[in-house]
């Protein structure tokens, strides 16, 4: 079983967090506290796994991280998980997220952490889901093309009824339309 | 004003996305949570709006913030909102977001069910997966009760991408409901075969992590994960089999030995680090589990230790750390195999990775030995002294610390070294374990006597140098020490060589600064310390006022501790002030008084082991509930308070006295315990006797305590000046040892004279030094700790009563019950009947339909009638398929014989495990197993390959597939016809679906087969079925089994039959009218197998027999015979009639066409229940049930010539009266005078 994938930065600043069981906001914040802590005064060149924190787990419970440039990806698994298969897994993870954001770097993961969800969610379900690389990205692209024909269509429809919302007496909303047609196509599609 | 509202608007229009938001968040660095606010007020404004596509923005920014660890359960009701979108876009937002924050506790979670359910329905595959993944990490008992049965049937979705989802999301809904269990597991161990990898992988996940919780019931299990694992190739799989394995194994040790080869041969043969350790992993625990009875298994200990050897000099530090990770484990079992690798282990205590390290340490535990204890101990504190964080300082400290007292001392050969371990380690700056070096003293000072007057000393100096480790007191857990310290000189004091300035250390001022429980043990300590005092200095008579003086000194000194805010420190200390004032009273009398102040604290202390209290049993006749005196009414609150308040001050002065004394003991019951132990320890291995000491060599070596102690008043503690250090004790010992041997080897010479030796073994050579050579440095009596008399056995059960998995703890096994087949399904919908995909084979399905009001009944049996002839089913397909009974796919074909041929043991599972557990080289399947009790298609199968000696792979696969795509055939059938019936139900049209059999009775039916006995003799059996031919009016089709009953082979059968006028057998073209038909095989002794004959009938109205011959040869080794069998074929007009169902409405029409002449018959004395009756006369005659209300019921069929036959049964009282009508009066009264024989004949 996998209870909860961390991904922070060098600053422990959370970049994507996914727990497989209910914790708190706080108790959230905390174990990510912890864990950075615990992570962060290691050197690169010393083994990827930890005994667990104190808040997450506990003795059945290990952290196996890699560390990638700024990034950490920390999974917190049981013994049922062999250790290097979560380390080849956390490399699929990693090559998955350079494949779907070409040269994957931080500031990708800042940005769009609901992709990185999208795309983990195709890897991980609590326990390993996919660990075929070509099958993660052919799913994921799949469903961003899916949503890419519908995102489209809704932010036009986004547009028209935003449009309609603006209740106003007619004077003004002449002069705003201009404005409209500048910023519908600097609108992403999600 | 308007202009405002205008912007309100348009910002709103244009509202910030997750990026905007993000990037908002990083410009306001310094007021950030002020940003994040006012982004919360807008988001709040955007989700009041209608636009769902503003409230999914509004949502995916609500998940970043919750991200940042903003509680965003407040807008739960929105999330479900968006989670509700028909957009895919939204709708993977939504559930996103409810994956992030929805939880057991979130109320709006019960009005997702139905859109879940909606959504897990979706054509669209993406919207599945969505509600799946979403689901796994929200599901809570109610959503899986519900969802339980959609999830299930998602499991046999199309697509592998939903079924992965689906098979992985299972093992959440078993947690939270564990009913599903039972009924999913079948579905479950199915997909095991699933030809995707990737749902494959999925399902060995499930029954892994489930098997892991509860092995036992998974013990079935293993002939299949077996196979999977010499089969699989997918390293994933392999790691998660190999793993459960080693779950496995511990209960079933047979298992293990299986495995060890398969195992080792993945070891030699896989490139994959992760495969090779996991293979390690679960060979050492088969090792373990054989620990005995294996003769053996050194090659395969051996091979791992190498392997692991390998992975531990790796550079990579993972392979290092889970090298030492499963070291240890063989450690366990195998400790010597481990030993010889301790040089490697010494180095990776070395390392620089602080995991490793410890790791490393765990190891050492298990590595020492009484000769390299000392070595090791020294290493280790060589690390303690480099360690920088106290965190690994603090692990090598208790791991010194486990390491020498492992097992009673055992490797302990000298205790002065070991004290001056402790001593060493008191200088520990820091450290949290005080506490635990203090019991260490104590306990060695307790029970090793010949150490005390060594403890005594070292403790005294301790005492005099007590500042250096109360740098500061608060924080440092060192100063526990000083309790020991003082307990000891203060209980041993007559070790003392100097009292007087013990005591004086002890009243110090500075020991006012201590924790309050020291203090108290220093004034205690103090006192007795004074009783030994007086008694040196009464002795000497010209001396009183020395010790007036003594006396003095404490009046002197206790009244700081009076005054001591501690209440344990301030009684004890004006007692002891107030016996001492009392006490110089009497000195200045000239009274000696040192006696009876020393019998103030005499008597022995034994040590107690920790459990001892808890193990005295209960006396009989006490019970602890009962009030020893009924509590006065009214005033049990004030009762209340007292007593918790006795309690408090009582286990207070409990910690405070760890060691309980008897104070009371006369001189007669001490010499009685004195013996006692004596004897006991005659007994005990670890007493060791008596041998001349070292410790005069010591201290004549080193006269610590005469070496002048320079106060200094540092706050950074030194290493405390004058310590023995322990390095002088490896050096002694080292010396000790030479001359031991040096001794030994002279003795030897003088040709044993060793009768006065004590506790030294004499070897007969004197090569390397043994274990049993080394001899301990002391008289050293360990005394083992005292347990009460009839000490209850400790059965701790330390299972957590709370697990989740406690509740999954469900024996799978065991055949499903039919009211199991279903899960218990909400009553809000009733119809959702579910049918288990795993049917027993010989029990015919019944399934419970609901009553619909109009009090028609559905009825619906699943059908075992003999298969039908291919052709026929051609034309009744598209009927069929209206119908939902299915009754002819070829699937029926094979069950069918199934059901002929004698029924496999009842528990199948559990002896094939035997089975393939007992026999060595057996084919990993448990279908093959049964071989001979199995399917007559199967069995042949089975025969043709078991001689020759082929890969095992190659024998089970084949039959094994058969199955299994019968068994999904047989579901996709079911799953159709549950749809319909569901379809049915809904348009309120279902009443007159019609179905073969009979329904709702939870009792089922015995076994029932149409083969009929047609010939036997010593060589063969024949059985045969007759059937119409749906295809030709004009056709009965003879299926004959043969069986060789014989031990030679069987072959050239020829049948032939003698034609008659009516009936004749199609012979293929070409062939002249009496020819014999050649049987398309040949039988090996003891295989039957199945032949189809097909003849042409005119006239179907008589039922008619044919003559018959079945000649073939016999082939023995040496000889050949001919031999023939002679047969009646008895064609009744039964086999005329075909299954053929009919709706309750054209059934109608056709009794009030009145074309049909009746008849009708009673039987007598039939005390079957009636559905077994019905489901008689559709299995043995081809009917089919058009309609059943209570005990009564209309039935049809068809002759293959196109005659209807009606039939009404009614029961009542053991009577069955049928009354009957058929346009062919004499078909009709033949077939009734034979459904009268068939129930004459039960």
């Amino acid at each position: 079983m996998i209870k909860a994938i961390l991904i922070f930065n060098n600053h422990g600043k959370p970049r994507l967090i996914r727990f497989y069981e209910y914790f708190a906001e706080d108790v959230q914040q905390q174990i990510i506290r912890e864990t950075f802590h615990l992570v962060s005064k290691r050197d690169d060149n010393v083994c990827n796994f930890l005994e667990g924190g104190s808040l997450i787990g506990g003795s059945d419970y290990k952290l196996i991280y890699r560390h990638y440039a700024t990034l950490y990806f920390v999974f917190c698994v049981d013994s049922s998980e062999s250790e290097l298969g979560i380390l080849d897994l956390i490399q699929v993870f990693v090559e998955t997220l350079d494949k779907c954001f070409e040269n994957v770097c931080e500031l990708d993961l800042i940005f769009h952490m609901d992709k990185v969800h999208f795309i983990l969610q195709e890897v991980v379900m609590g326990m390993v889901l996919e660990t075929n690389m070509n099958e993660i990205v052919g799913q994921v692209e799949l469903q961003n093309r899916m949503e890419k024909s519908e995102g489209l269509l809704c932010s036009a429809a986004r547009a028209v009824s935003a449009v309609k919302n603006i209740n106003l007496p007619e004077m003004p909303r002449n002069i705003n339309i201009g404005d409209i047609n500048i910023k519908v196509p600097s609108l992403s599609p999600f | 004003m308007a202009l405002k509202i205008v912007k309100g608007s348009i910002d709103r229009m244009f509202d910030k996305n997750l990026q905007d938001l993000v990037r908002g968040i990083r410009n306001h660095k310094e007021d950030e949570a002020k940003y994040i606010s006012t982004c919360i007020d807008e988001i709040k404004q955007e989700l009041k709006q209608d636009n769902i596509a503003v409230k999914a923005n509004a949502v995916c920014k609500l998940t970043y913030l919750q991200m940042l660890g903003y509680d965003v359960s407040w807008a739960a009701f929105n999330i479900v909102e968006v989670m509700s979108s028909s957009k895919f876009t939204y709708k993977r937002i939504g559930y996103l977001a409810a994956s992030q924050c929805f939880h057991e506790s979130t109320d709006v979670i019960m009005l997702t069910t139905n859109q879940i359910r909606k959504d897990l329905s979706s054509p669209n595959q993406y919207d599945t997966g969505v509600a799946l993944t979403g689901l796994s990490c929200f599901v809570t008992p109610d959503l899986a009760r519900d969802l339980a049965n959609d999830i299930m049937t998602l499991m046999s979705h199309t697509k592998p991408y939903i079924r992965k989802k689906a098979v992985l999301i299972m093992y959440k809904v078993f947690l939270k409901y564990p009913e599903s269990l039972r009924p999913a597991f079948p579905r479950l161990k199915e997909k095991l075969e699933d030809p995707d990898p990737g749902v494959q992988s999925a399902a060995v996940n499930v029954i892994c992590e489930l098997a892991r919780r509860n092995p036992k019931n998974y013990l079935s299990l293993a002939p299949l994960f077996f196979k999977l694992m010499t089969s699989s190739t997918n390293n994933w799989v392999l790691i998660k089999i190999i793993k459960l394995f080693g779950a496995l194994t511990p209960l079933e040790p047979r298992l293990g030995k299986k495995l060890i080869e398969p195992l080792t041969n993945l070891i030699h043969s896989t490139s994959a680090m992760s495969l090779l350790y996991e293979c390690v992993n679960t060979v050492i625990a088969v090792l373990i589990s054989l620990s005995s009875g294996m003769p053996n298994h050194s090659a395969s200990i051996q091979l791992c230790v190498q392997k692991l050897r390998i992975l531990i000099e790796d550079s990579d530090q993972n392979l290092k750390y889970l090298g030492l990770l499963a070291m240890s484990k063989i450690l366990k079992t195998h400790p010597k195999s481990v030993q010889s690798h301790k040089d490697l282990i010494l180095q990776c205590l070395d390392d620089k990775d602080e995991s490793i390290r410890l790791r490393a340490l765990d190891l050492l535990y298990g590595m020492v030995s009484k000769k390299n204890l000392m070595e090791i101990v020294k290493k280790l504190m060589l690390h303690v002294d480099k360690a920088e964080g106290t965190t690994y300082r603090d692990e090598l400290l208790t791991k010194i610390i486990d390491i020498c007292s492992q097992s009673n001392y055992q490797y302990i050969t000298n205790f002065e070294w070991y004290i001056s371990i402790l001593v060493e380690l008191t200088r520990l700056e820091g450290t949290r374990h005080g506490h635990l070096i203090a019991s260490q003293m104590l306990d060695v000072a307790i029970r090793v006597k010949a150490i005390r007057a060594f403890a005594v000393a070292q403790m005294a100096t301790l005492l005099d140098n007590a500042h250096l480790l109360t740098g500061n007191t608060q924080r440092n857990g060192i100063c526990e020490v000083l309790y020991a310290a003082a307990w000891i000189c203060g209980e041993f004091s007559e070790h003392l060589e100097e009292p007087m300035a013990t005591l004086e250390a002890m009243l110090r001022p500075k020991v006012a600064t201590l924790p309050g429980h020291i203090q108290a043990v220093y004034v205690q300590n103090a006192a007795k310390l004074f009783a030994t005092v007086l008694r040196g200095q009464e002795g000497v008579p010209a001396d009183s006022t020395v010790a007036q003086e003594t006396s003095q000194l404490l009046i002197d000194r206790l009244p700081l501790f009076v005054q001591s805010s501690n209440l344990e420190v301030q009684e004890r200390a004006s007692c002891i002030l107030q016996l001492v004032k009392y006490i110089q009273k009497l000195q200045q009398k000239d009274v000696e008084v040192a006696e009876e102040v020393t019998a103030l604290f005499a008597g022995e202390l034994n040590p107690v082991a920790p459990k001892a209290q808890k193990k005295v049993p209960v006396p009989e006749g006490l019970d602890l509930d009962v009030w020893i005196n009924e509590p006065p009414s009214g005033s049990e609150s004030e009762d209340e308070g007292r007593k918790s308040k006795g309690k408090a001050v009582f286990a207070k002065e409990e910690s405070r006295h760890t060691k309980p004394r008897y104070t009371e003991v006369d001189e007669k019951e001490l010499a009685k315990r004195r013996e006692v132990r004596k004897a006991e320890q005659a007994n005990n291995p670890f007493y060791i006797k008596a041998s001349p000491s070292s410790q005069k060599v010591y201290q004549d070596g080193v006269g610590v305590e005469h070496i002048p102690v320079v106060q200094i008043d540092l706050s950074v503690p030194l290493k405390v000046p004058g310590m023995p250090m322990s390095d002088q004790y490896v050096k002694l010992e080292e010396e000790r040892r030479e001359r031991n041997k040096a001794d030994k080897k002279k003795k030897k010479d003088k040709k044993k004279r060793e009768k006065g030796e004590k506790g030294r073994r004499r070897r007969g050579d004197s090569g390397p030094e043994s274990e049993e050579d080394i001899t301990p440095a002391h008289m050293v009596d360990i005394v083992t700790e005292e347990m009460p008399e009839n000490a209850l056995p400790s059965d701790d059960d330390d299972k957590d009563p709370n697990d989740p998995h406690k509740a999954l703890n469900i024996d799978l096994d065991k055949p499903l019950a039919d009211s199991e087949k279903k899960l218990p399904v909400r009553s809000h919908r009733p119809d959702e009947v579910l049918k288990s995909p795993m049917e027993d084979r010989q029990v015919v399905e019944v399934v419970p339909e609901p009553k619909k009001k109009t009090g028609k009944e559905k009825k619906e049996k699943k059908d075992r009638k003999k298969s039908k002839e291919k052709k026929k089913k051609h034309k009744q397909e598209e009927e069929e398929d209206l119908m939902g009974s299915g009754s002819q796919e070829p699937v029926q074909a094979e069950e069918t014989k199934e059901v002929a041929a004698p029924p496999p043991a009842s528990t199948p599972e559990a002896s094939d495990l035997d089975f393939w557990l007992s026999n060595a080289p057996v084919p990993s399947n448990p279908q093959a197993a049964a071989a001979p009790a199995s399917t007559p298609r199967t069995a042949s199968g089975m025969a043709a390959v078991a001689p020759d000696s082929e890969p095992e792979e190659a024998k089970d696969t084949e039959p094994e597939e058969t199955k299994s795509s019968t068994h999904k055939k047989k579901k996709q059938k079911k799953e159709k016809k549950k749809k319909k019936h569901h379809h049915n139900h809904s348009d309120g049209a279902g009443d007159e679906s019609v179905q073969n059999g009979t329904v709702e009775e939870e009792e089922p039916l015995p076994p029932m087969s149409n083969y009929a006995l047609l010939a036997e003799n010593s060589y063969v059996k024949m059985v045969c079925d007759i059937q119409g031919n749906l295809q030709d009016g004009s056709q009965v089709v003879v299926s004959v089994i043969f069986e060789n009953k014989c031990d030679s082979f069987i072959k050239s059968m020829e049948f032939n039959v003698l034609d008659s006028l009516n009936s004749k057998l199609q012979r293929p073209d070409g062939a002249g009218p009496h020819d014999g038909l050649i049987v398309p095989f040949q039988l090996p002794p003891g295989i039957s197998n199945e032949a189809r004959f097909i003849f042409s009938v005119q006239n179907i109205v008589m039922p008619q027999k044919l003559k018959g011959t079945l000649t073939f040869i016999v082939k023995t080794d040496d000889s050949s015979t001919h031999e023939k069998l002679d047969f009646k074929l008895h064609f009744t007009c039964t086999s005329y009639l075909i299954t053929t169902p009919c709706y309750s409405d054209a059934y109608s029409k056709l009794l009030e066409s009145g074309d049909l002449k009746g008849c009708s018959l009673k039987l007598e004395g039939v005390n079957q229940p009636f559905h077994h009756l019905l489901a008689r006369i559709c299995f043995h005659h081809h009917f089919s049930v058009v309609e059943r209300i209570d005990s009564c019921a209309s039935m049809y069929s068809r002759s293959i010539q196109g005659h209807h036959m009606c039939l009404l049964v009614k029961t009542a009282d053991q009577t069955v009266s049928i009354d009957a009508k058929c346009d062919e009066p004499g078909l009709l009264g033949n077939v009734l005078d034979e459904i009268k024989l068939t129930f004459s004949q039960c």
